[in-house]
Protein backbone atom coordinates (compact mmCIF):
# COMPACT_ATOMS: atom_id res chain seq x y z
CA UNK A 1 0.00 0.00 0.00
CA UNK A 2 3.02 2.26 0.26
CA UNK A 3 3.00 3.44 -3.34
CA UNK A 4 -0.77 3.72 -3.45
CA UNK A 5 -0.71 5.95 -0.38
CA UNK A 6 2.05 8.06 -1.84
CA UNK A 7 0.12 8.53 -5.11
CA UNK A 8 -3.02 9.50 -3.21
CA UNK A 9 -1.14 11.97 -1.08
CA UNK A 10 0.47 13.67 -4.08
CA UNK A 11 -2.72 13.89 -6.11
CA UNK A 12 -4.54 15.47 -3.20
CA UNK A 13 -2.50 18.58 -3.92
CA UNK A 14 -4.90 19.11 -6.86
CA UNK A 15 -7.74 19.62 -4.37
CA UNK A 16 -9.79 16.90 -6.06
CA UNK A 17 -13.53 16.75 -5.59
CA UNK A 18 -13.17 13.07 -6.24
CA UNK A 19 -10.06 10.92 -6.26
CA UNK A 20 -9.66 7.21 -6.89
CA UNK A 21 -6.32 5.48 -6.99
CA UNK A 22 -6.90 1.93 -8.14
CA UNK A 23 -4.20 -0.72 -8.00
CA UNK A 24 -4.76 -2.81 -11.12
CA UNK A 25 -1.60 -4.85 -10.73
CA UNK A 26 -3.59 -8.03 -10.15
CA UNK A 27 -4.70 -7.84 -13.81
CA UNK A 28 -1.09 -8.28 -14.84
CA UNK A 29 1.65 -10.85 -14.79
CA UNK A 30 3.29 -9.67 -11.56
CA UNK A 31 3.53 -11.21 -8.07
CA UNK A 32 0.58 -10.94 -5.67
CA UNK A 33 0.61 -7.72 -3.71
CA UNK A 34 2.54 -5.82 -6.38
CA UNK A 35 2.11 -2.10 -6.87
CA UNK A 36 3.03 -1.88 -10.54
CA UNK A 37 -0.08 -0.86 -12.48
CA UNK A 38 -2.35 1.95 -11.35
CA UNK A 39 -5.36 3.79 -12.64
CA UNK A 40 -6.13 7.20 -11.23
CA UNK A 41 -9.39 9.10 -11.52
CA UNK A 42 -8.87 12.71 -10.58
CA UNK A 43 -11.80 15.09 -10.64
CA UNK A 44 -10.62 18.62 -10.02
CA UNK A 45 -11.47 22.16 -10.99
CA UNK A 46 -7.76 22.72 -11.55
CA UNK A 47 -8.14 20.98 -14.92
CA UNK A 48 -10.60 23.58 -16.19
CA UNK A 49 -9.42 25.22 -19.40
CA UNK A 50 -6.64 22.68 -19.93
CA UNK A 51 -6.48 20.19 -22.77
CA UNK A 52 -6.03 16.51 -22.01
CA UNK A 53 -2.29 16.58 -22.65
CA UNK A 54 -1.88 19.44 -20.20
CA UNK A 55 -3.92 17.65 -17.56
CA UNK A 56 -1.96 14.44 -17.96
CA UNK A 57 1.30 16.36 -17.78
CA UNK A 58 0.28 17.75 -14.39
CA UNK A 59 -0.49 14.29 -13.06
CA UNK A 60 2.64 12.80 -14.61
CA UNK A 61 4.75 15.54 -13.07
CA UNK A 62 3.27 15.00 -9.61
CA UNK A 63 3.98 11.29 -9.91
CA UNK A 64 7.37 11.59 -11.62
CA UNK A 65 9.20 9.71 -8.87
CA UNK A 66 6.77 6.83 -8.92
CA UNK A 67 6.82 6.65 -12.72
CA UNK A 68 10.60 6.68 -12.82
CA UNK A 69 11.22 4.26 -10.00
CA UNK A 70 8.34 2.06 -9.04
CA UNK A 71 5.28 1.87 -11.23
CA UNK A 72 5.11 0.31 -14.64
CA UNK A 73 1.81 1.62 -15.95
CA UNK A 74 -0.40 4.56 -15.14
CA UNK A 75 -3.81 5.14 -16.61
CA UNK A 76 -5.06 8.68 -16.09
CA UNK A 77 -8.60 9.97 -16.14
CA UNK A 78 -8.51 13.69 -15.43
CA UNK A 79 -11.76 15.61 -15.61
CA UNK A 80 -13.42 18.65 -14.15
CA UNK A 81 -16.41 18.08 -11.85
CA UNK A 82 -18.80 19.19 -14.63
CA UNK A 83 -17.30 16.80 -17.18
CA UNK A 84 -17.34 13.99 -14.66
CA UNK A 85 -21.02 14.58 -13.96
CA UNK A 86 -21.83 14.76 -17.69
CA UNK A 87 -20.01 11.51 -18.35
CA UNK A 88 -22.17 9.73 -15.80
CA UNK A 89 -19.27 9.58 -13.34
CA UNK A 90 -17.65 6.63 -15.05
CA UNK A 91 -14.26 5.95 -16.58
CA UNK A 92 -13.04 3.59 -19.26
CA UNK A 93 -11.78 0.19 -18.10
CA UNK A 94 -8.07 -0.38 -18.53
CA UNK A 95 -7.13 -2.97 -21.14
CA UNK A 96 -6.12 -6.48 -20.14
CA UNK A 97 -2.46 -7.36 -19.91
CA UNK A 98 -0.82 -8.84 -23.00
CA UNK A 99 2.12 -10.27 -21.15
CA UNK A 100 5.05 -8.26 -22.44
CA UNK A 101 5.79 -6.37 -19.26
CA UNK A 102 9.53 -6.52 -19.73
CA UNK A 103 10.27 -3.56 -17.49
CA UNK B 1 22.69 10.98 -35.85
CA UNK B 2 21.96 11.05 -32.13
CA UNK B 3 18.80 9.65 -30.63
CA UNK B 4 16.96 12.97 -30.52
CA UNK B 5 17.68 13.52 -34.21
CA UNK B 6 16.53 9.99 -35.00
CA UNK B 7 13.24 10.55 -33.18
CA UNK B 8 12.79 13.93 -34.82
CA UNK B 9 13.22 12.32 -38.21
CA UNK B 10 10.70 9.58 -37.33
CA UNK B 11 8.00 12.04 -36.28
CA UNK B 12 8.66 14.41 -39.14
CA UNK B 13 8.83 11.89 -41.97
CA UNK B 14 5.75 9.92 -40.89
CA UNK B 15 2.42 11.75 -40.85
CA UNK B 16 1.07 9.42 -38.19
CA UNK B 17 3.45 7.42 -36.04
CA UNK B 18 2.80 5.38 -32.93
CA UNK B 19 5.60 4.57 -30.50
CA UNK B 20 4.45 1.35 -28.91
CA UNK B 21 5.44 -1.91 -27.24
CA UNK B 22 5.32 -4.65 -29.85
CA UNK B 23 3.80 -4.32 -33.29
CA UNK B 24 0.25 -3.42 -34.35
CA UNK B 25 -0.43 -7.10 -35.07
CA UNK B 26 1.34 -8.32 -31.93
CA UNK B 27 1.18 -5.61 -29.30
CA UNK B 28 3.05 -6.48 -26.11
CA UNK B 29 1.07 -4.25 -23.79
CA UNK B 30 -2.65 -3.66 -23.36
CA UNK B 31 -2.34 0.08 -23.72
CA UNK B 32 -0.34 -0.21 -26.95
CA UNK B 33 -2.92 -2.72 -28.19
CA UNK B 34 -5.72 -0.32 -27.42
CA UNK B 35 -3.97 2.55 -29.19
CA UNK B 36 -3.58 0.36 -32.27
CA UNK B 37 -7.25 -0.63 -32.21
CA UNK B 38 -8.34 2.99 -31.92
CA UNK B 39 -6.20 4.08 -34.88
CA UNK B 40 -7.50 1.18 -36.94
CA UNK B 41 -11.08 2.07 -36.02
CA UNK B 42 -10.41 5.51 -37.44
CA UNK B 43 -9.17 3.90 -40.65
CA UNK B 44 -5.83 5.63 -40.13
CA UNK B 45 -2.69 4.57 -41.90
CA UNK B 46 0.12 4.80 -39.41
CA UNK B 47 3.72 3.88 -38.94
CA UNK B 48 4.75 2.20 -35.72
CA UNK B 49 7.97 2.00 -33.78
CA UNK B 50 8.46 -0.91 -31.37
CA UNK B 51 10.32 0.60 -28.43
CA UNK B 52 11.04 -2.86 -27.01
CA UNK B 53 13.41 -3.33 -29.96
CA UNK B 54 15.41 -0.24 -29.16
CA UNK B 55 16.19 0.80 -25.61
CA UNK B 56 17.58 4.17 -26.75
CA UNK B 57 14.35 5.08 -28.50
CA UNK B 58 12.34 3.75 -25.56
CA UNK B 59 14.03 6.17 -23.19
CA UNK B 60 14.62 8.85 -25.81
CA UNK B 61 10.97 9.26 -26.75
CA UNK B 62 10.08 9.83 -23.09
CA UNK B 63 12.57 12.69 -22.98
CA UNK B 64 11.61 14.01 -26.40
CA UNK B 65 7.92 14.28 -25.50
CA UNK B 66 8.39 14.96 -21.78
CA UNK B 67 5.96 12.08 -21.37
CA UNK B 68 6.81 9.15 -19.12
CA UNK B 69 4.75 6.36 -20.63
CA UNK B 70 4.29 4.34 -23.83
CA UNK B 71 2.37 4.34 -26.20
CA UNK B 72 2.74 7.81 -27.68
CA UNK B 73 1.11 9.09 -30.85
CA UNK B 74 2.52 11.79 -33.12
CA UNK B 75 0.56 13.34 -35.98
CA UNK B 76 2.40 15.67 -38.36
CA UNK B 77 5.25 16.02 -35.91
CA UNK B 78 2.94 17.02 -33.06
CA UNK B 79 2.58 14.98 -29.89
CA UNK B 80 -1.06 13.92 -29.49
CA UNK B 81 -1.01 11.76 -26.37
CA UNK B 82 -1.05 8.27 -24.89
CA UNK B 83 -3.73 5.61 -24.91
CA UNK B 84 -6.09 7.25 -22.37
CA UNK B 85 -6.03 10.48 -24.36
CA UNK B 86 -6.54 8.69 -27.68
CA UNK B 87 -9.55 6.91 -26.20
CA UNK B 88 -11.15 10.14 -24.99
CA UNK B 89 -10.38 11.93 -28.25
CA UNK B 90 -11.80 8.99 -30.21
CA UNK B 91 -14.99 9.05 -28.18
CA UNK B 92 -15.56 12.76 -28.72
CA UNK B 93 -14.52 12.72 -32.40
CA UNK B 94 -11.45 14.89 -31.96
CA UNK B 95 -9.03 12.15 -32.95
CA UNK B 96 -10.82 11.49 -36.23
CA UNK B 97 -10.56 15.21 -37.00
CA UNK B 98 -6.89 15.32 -36.13
CA UNK B 99 -6.16 12.33 -38.35
CA UNK B 100 -8.25 13.67 -41.22
CA UNK B 101 -6.57 17.04 -41.11
CA UNK B 102 -3.23 15.28 -41.45
CA UNK B 103 -4.49 13.56 -44.60
CA UNK B 104 -5.85 16.77 -46.08
CA UNK B 105 -2.52 18.51 -45.70
CA UNK B 106 -1.03 15.67 -47.72
CA UNK B 107 -3.42 15.92 -50.65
Amino acid sequence: MLIQNSIEKKLKSLNPEHLEVINESNKHNVPDGSESHFKVIVISNEFAGLKLVGRHRIVNRLLADELANSIHALSIHAKTPDEWFDSGATSVDSPDCLGGTNK
Amino acid sequence: MNITEQIKELVETNDVVLFMKGSPDFPQCGFSGRATQILRSCGARFASVDVLQNQDIREGIKQYSSWPTIPQLYVKGEFVGGSDILMEMYENGELQETLQSSEKVDN
